[in-house]
């Protein structure tokens, strides 16, 4: 059994990340504390920076070096790193950034929210860009998704990004440690010194005419791909199923709660958990609110994710949102009550926040 | 089989530790388990408390409101949580640190014990009360073995713990025979 962040320090460490700066924020604190003694085992180097601007700029040099390496936050923490993760994204340079996130906005409070949502997702800093971003529901994901994270971060030289938030950190859940062989890819463009070959550069200014709009659709081009290729999402739905449910992160798990027992009470429902944020599942939810014509959201925010579903959703598909923004959980219970209202009102309920 | 129980008392008196040991050996018996800390600001001696949930298939919520069980080790903790036992459930009460006259609920199973003093005549420890009250739960609600306890337990406690052990299996095997310190357990009426 271990703790959320402790499996995705774990997680890491399989990964071959072997590089780590971060600064303390509550409630990510276990992250650097358990590296903190864990790297330097592995023969790895552990950095406690003087800011989340120091730490986000350490990411990226030693990214440019050409190393697996990885920083961990919070809500204000991530605010202050976006400058260095658009000039990631600009520059090409993966690296994996973990968000657990904080009740915002300002200083907040500590407890669950999803209300990073919008800033993990459209990017966050300035400029066309986006974040690979990976949303664990179990601390088996917290193991599994970090490694996943590298992998696609390298894959495509771009920033990615854990959301998860403090249950999903301080859980403890059973984890099996599935030791994958590391593959860090041969990475040509690295800055490792230039002797015995021509100098390279890793930059994201460019004055020429014209380089910046090619720039911008190279990496545009990257994001399709991802789309079509790495959208992870996990499907539950009944045949003939009349709502179909759509969480991520811990909220999903009370979802599941919900759907079990709403199932037991003989109601035919659907769950869909998007595990990508970006790229979004947009396809699924489509073909899935065609079949089924009722979808409830579920998200601790006031309705961030919604966004994406309903850019997804199939036109005269009734979508309706169920939030908890500020330390509230939705219990099983109050879903299940909202399930039965809007399953009993049929056409008649109104669409929106519910 | 589905089973969810609240662990609280004060910081410092091992409330977490007796939560992970539960669930751990719950895993140990190859069940589905989440072990869930109650998350602020926290410090010795003000509230601690954690939720396990263990079940024989996929766990949605980590957390409850309504629960099966609660393990009690202080006087805020029995006011805080008696209210969200589902009736039929289980409390056991550390009487050394909540007069049993406080709780409220007829519906219920309740074993009172003053864990502290049998843990200081038993091993000698004030500090191992954690461990009854674990064991009296474990003896009368079946969900884990006293044995798998005792193994989680050698699992669990490394390092500087390890001398704890052998303490902290008698302290388990103590609260196991619970029956020899309270003159009944007060069954469910009707």
């Amino acid at each position: 059994m271990l703790q959320g962040c402790v499996a995705l320090a774990e997680g890491a460490i399989a990964a071959g990340c072997r590089y780590y700066f971060g600064y303390p924020i509550t409630p990510q604190n276990d992250i650097p504390e358990y590296l903190s003694g864990r790297l330097p085992q592995v023969g790895g180097v552990f950095i406690q920076a003087e800011s989340e601007i120091a730490s986000i700029n350490m990411l990226l040099g030693a990214s440019a070096a050409g190393a697996r390496a990885m920083t961990s936050s919070s809500g204000p923490g991530i605010s202050l790193m976006q400058e260095g993760l658009s000039y990631m994204a600009g520059s090409e340079l993966p690296g994996l950034v973990v968000n657990i996130t904080r009740i915002g906005p300002g200083l907040g409070g500590i407890a669950s929210s999803q209300g990073d949502y919008w800033q993990a997702t459209r990017g966050g800093g300035h400029g066309d860009y986006r974040l690979i971003v990976l949303a664990p529901n179990s601390v088996q994901e917290m193991y599994d998704l970090t490694i996943k994270a590298f992998y696609l971060s390298d894959k495509y030289r771009n920033p990615a990004m854990i959301l998860a938030d403090a249950i999903l950190g301080q859980m403890k859940e059973p984890v099996r440690l599935k030791k994958p062989p590391v593959e860090i890819p041969h990475k040509p463009w690295a800055l490792t010194g230039a002797s015995g070959r021509k100098a390279q550069i890793i930059k994201s200014l460019y004055l020429g005419d014209g380089e910046m709009e090619e720039h911008n659709w190279h990496l545009y081009e990257k994001y399709e791909q991802l789309q079509r290729r790495d959208t992870l999402v996990e499907i539950d739905v009944d045949d003939n199923a009349d709502i179909l449910l759509i969480s991520f992160g811990s909220c999903s798990r009370m979802v599941q709660s919900a759907v079990g027992m709403a199932r037991s009470r003989g109601l035919k429902v659907g769950f869909v958990r998007p595990i990508t944020l970006f790229p979004f599942p947009h396809d699924t939810i489509r073909e899935l609110s065609r079949e089924v014509g009722r979808v409830l959201t579920v998200e601790m925010n006031t309705g961030q994710m919604w966004d994406d579903v309903r850019l997804s959703l199939h036109p005269g598909c009734r979508a309706s949102l169920l939030a908890r923004p500020g330390g509230g959980i939705p219990s099983p219970a109050q879903i299940l009550s909202k399930m039965e209202k809007l399953l009993k009102a049929g056409d008649k309920v109104a669409e929106g926040i519910c | 089989m589905y089973y969810d129980i609240i662990l609280s008392g004060f910081g410092g008196q091992g409330i977490l530790l007796t939560g992970d040991l539960l669930a751990s050996a719950a895993m140990l018996e190859d069940k589905h388990v989440t072990w869930m800390p109650s998350y602020g600001v926290e410090m010795r001696g003000g509230a601690a408390s954690c939720t396990v949930v263990v079940s024989s298939t996929r766990i949605g919520s980590p957390i409850s409101e309504k629960i099966q069980g609660l393990i009690s080790m202080s006087k805020p903790s029995l006011l805080k949580y008696q209210g969200r036992i589902r009736s039929g459930g289980l409390l056991v009460l550390n009487t050394s640190f909540a007069d049993p006259d406080l709780v409220e609920r007829e519906d219920i199973t309740k074993i009172c014990l003053p864990a502290s003093e049998i843990a200081y005549q038993e091993v000698g420890e004030y500090k191992m009360a954690n461990m009854v009250v674990l064991g009296a739960f474990a003896a009368h609600s079946g969900v884990v073995s006293l044995e798998k306890l005792e193994e989680a337990a050698e699992v669990l406690l490394t390092g500087r713990k390890k001398k704890l052990v052998p303490v902290v299996k008698k302290a388990l095997n103590c609260g196991g025979s619970y029956k020899k310190y309270v003159r009944a357990v007060q069954p469910v009426k009707g």
